[in-house]
């Protein structure tokens, strides 16, 4: 929201929405304006945090970006929001640990770090995936054809059930991912030094995304896909199999968020049975931000809330003094989320897709 | 028209209903290898469901669809695609997101002879040379025109025996009309069967073999299409002839 688009608002007829989205997006600007200068020129933060942060932001809204995979390319086909991706998303966390704990335990988690990290991966990917499958075959086919409210609501409650689910098998502790030495310390990238943990994120979201661009894109399961988002009557006339294309994109999704599952382990290396509801609404609103049903409106969306959330606080709020300012990240994230939805109710690349849809 | 073998599409005494709804009442029609049969009917009469239930998106609560000698009710609609049923739906449904030729291959999407594959793409850029230039275009920003022809090309990209095309000059240009069936006659004379629906009864009829009236679901007339065109009763409420 630049001040731009604001006074394109007010050249077309000045009605209530129109006049309360001038004066919402003027304060805004101003408050952010103001907020960041303030805090730039205070110095509280020397370059090289600012830097730290915004890297940190990235990680984390890759993160986000690959669980908002979930979310958004279920919408695209069924209309609805899953908001059972985020216990998906634990599960693989989950599940993952287990692993972790017991290859550390043979020794082998410090001995052979890739490999211990791939089978890690491999593991949460496969829990992860199952769980999304499953639950779309239990919880959500058997609603196929119902008012859009129902399998809303059914999600809710296999979050839940989820939840529980987890807890009693495993209890209610959080558990510690076992250290690993080889993540830990920096490599210099580019002249910059960046936590190396950071640096796997990121570098495993962009290659997990890329391929998922070109499955999409490029493969004829991908094309199906797209077939069904549009338009499952016609998708179904050419002789795509729309139930199981929806069972292939449950599973898509389920993969993606076993990759995050695995890879937010890497920066926050604990997991309890409540882990996935905060990041699973986090990814929510990635996928809302940068336009529901849109795979490259989640990964901006998703980058944008890490950013908004790691550098948000400390730009915006810590120039006016606010006390702990660092735990009021979430206010940003959602601050952020409704800003936008005020001025783009459709999310940032939300629009093109409305209008295509005529 | 070779009425002595048996009718390569047939519904047998069909009956549809949609919940407690009867849509389509003991309707009978029968397809001949190498025709071109026209379905008339006014608004809600049931055409597009005599479509939708030789495609199996809706099953017949009664009677029976045949395909080749066979019972083909009661298959996926893969199932009927796979043996050589194809539709241009109403409003041409192009996928319009998807590029022209991303919206071919999915005409072909459960064949896998890449060589035959080939080979109908050919036919289809023949057929309309304008769907080659605009291949790499999204189907979505084509005009109305363009879109039929891609609707048409991706309906013949499934190689089929019979094509069924639902009100295929609905929201086209009158000059389009004509040229739209002239297609249908090349493609039919090319070894189509066709099957339409059409309210365009006069140009419809000026193509076709022979035609059937539905009406409220169940057939009322059914003869040549020069009979129709000659029948009075047909002059009136779907010629737009007032006497």
């Amino acid at each position: 929201m630049t001040t731009a688009t604001v006074g394109k608002k007010r050249a077309s007829r000045l009605n209530f929405t129109n006049l309360f989205r001038w004066v919402v997006g003027s304060v805004a600007v101003v408050v952010i304006f103001y907020g960041s200068i303030k805090s730039v020129a205070s110095g509280r933060l020397s370059w090289a945090q600012w830097r730290d942060l915004m890297v940190f932001g990235v990680a984390q809204g890759s993160v986000y970006a690959l669980i908002a995979m979930g979310y958004t390319m279920v919408y695209g086909v069924l209309r609805f929001i899953n908001f059972a991706h985020g216990e998906v998303f634990m599960s693989g966390a989950m599940i993952g640990y287990f692993v972790a704990d017991a290859l550390n335990r043979a020794g082998i988690w410090n001995e052979q770090p890739v490999v211990s990290l791939l089978i890690v991966l491999l593991v949460s990917m496969t829990t992860a995936t199952s769980i999304a499958v499953i639950l779309e075959r239990v919880a959500y086919r058997p609603l196929r054809g119902a008012p859009r409210l129902i399998p809303l609501i059914t999600s809710i409650g296999a979050s839940f059930t989820l939840q529980y689910l987890f807890r009693g098998l495993f209890g209610a502790g959080t558990k510690a991912y076992p250290p690993m030495a080889a993540i830990q310390g920096k490599w210099i990238i580019f002249g910059i030094p960046i936590l190396k943990s950071q640096v796997i994120v990121i570098g495993s979201a962009i290659v997990v995304m890329a391929g998922l661009y070109l499955f999409v894109e490029k493969t004829k399961t991908g094309r199906s896909m797209r077939a069904v988002a549009e338009d499952p009557e016609t998708a179904a006339l050419m002789g795509i199999n729309v139930d199981g294309t929806i069972v292939k994109v449950f599973a898509v999704g389920g993969a993606m968020a076993g990759v995050a599952g695995a890879l937010w382990t890497l920066v926050f290396p604990t997991v309890n049975f409540f882990s996935g509801f905060l990041p699973g609404i986090k990814a929510f609103t990635a996928a809302v931000l940068g336009g529901i049903g849109n795979i490259f409106g989640a990964m901006l969306g998703g980058v944008s809330l890490g950013m908004f959330e790691s550098v948000g606080p400390s730009l915006v709020l810590g120039g006016y003094e606010v006390p702990a300012f660092n735990q009021l990240k979430d206010v940003v994230a959602f601050s952020a989320l409704v800003l936008v939805l005020i001025f783009r109710p459709t999310g940032i690349l939300g629009e093109r897709l409305a209008q295509e849809r005529g | 028209m070779t009425t002595n073998h048996e009718p390569i599409l047939e519904l047998r005494n069909v009956s549809t209903h949609y919940g407690p709804i009867q849509v389509l009442r003991n309707v009978d029609v029968e397809l001949y290898q190498g025709e071109i049969i026209c379905l008339l009917g006014g608004n809600a009469s049931g055409k597009t469901t005599t479509l939708k239930t030789i495609l199996g998106y809706v099953v017949p609560s009664d009677g029976e669809v045949r395909l080749d000698g066979e019972k083909v009710s009661g298959l996926s609609t893969k199932e009927l695609v796979v043996r050589g049923i194809s539709m241009v739906p109403e409003n041409r449904r192009l996928f319009k997101r998807m590029t022209v030729r991303e919206n071919l291959n999915m005409g072909s999407y459960l064949r896998t002879d890449k060589d035959g594959i080939a080979e109908d793409l050919e036919g289809v850029f023949k057929l309309f040379p304008r769907a080659k230039e605009r291949l790499n275009q999204r189907a979505g920003t084509l005009s109305g025109g363009e879109q039929q022809m891609v609707a048409v090309g991706r309906a013949l990209m499934a190689r089929p025996k019979v094509l069924l095309m639902d009100e295929p000059s609905m929201g086209l240009a009158p000059i389009l009309v004509a040229q739209n069936f002239e297609i249908i006659q090349q493609i039919n004379e090319a070894g189509v069967t066709v099957f339409m629906v059409e309210q365009n009864a006069n140009m419809a009829l000026s193509i076709a073999d022979r035609g059937y009236v539905l009406q409220t679901g169940q057939i009322v007339l059914s003869d040549t299409a020069e009979g129709l065109l000659a029948n009075p009763a047909m002059k009136k409420a779907y010629l737009g002839e007032l006497d």
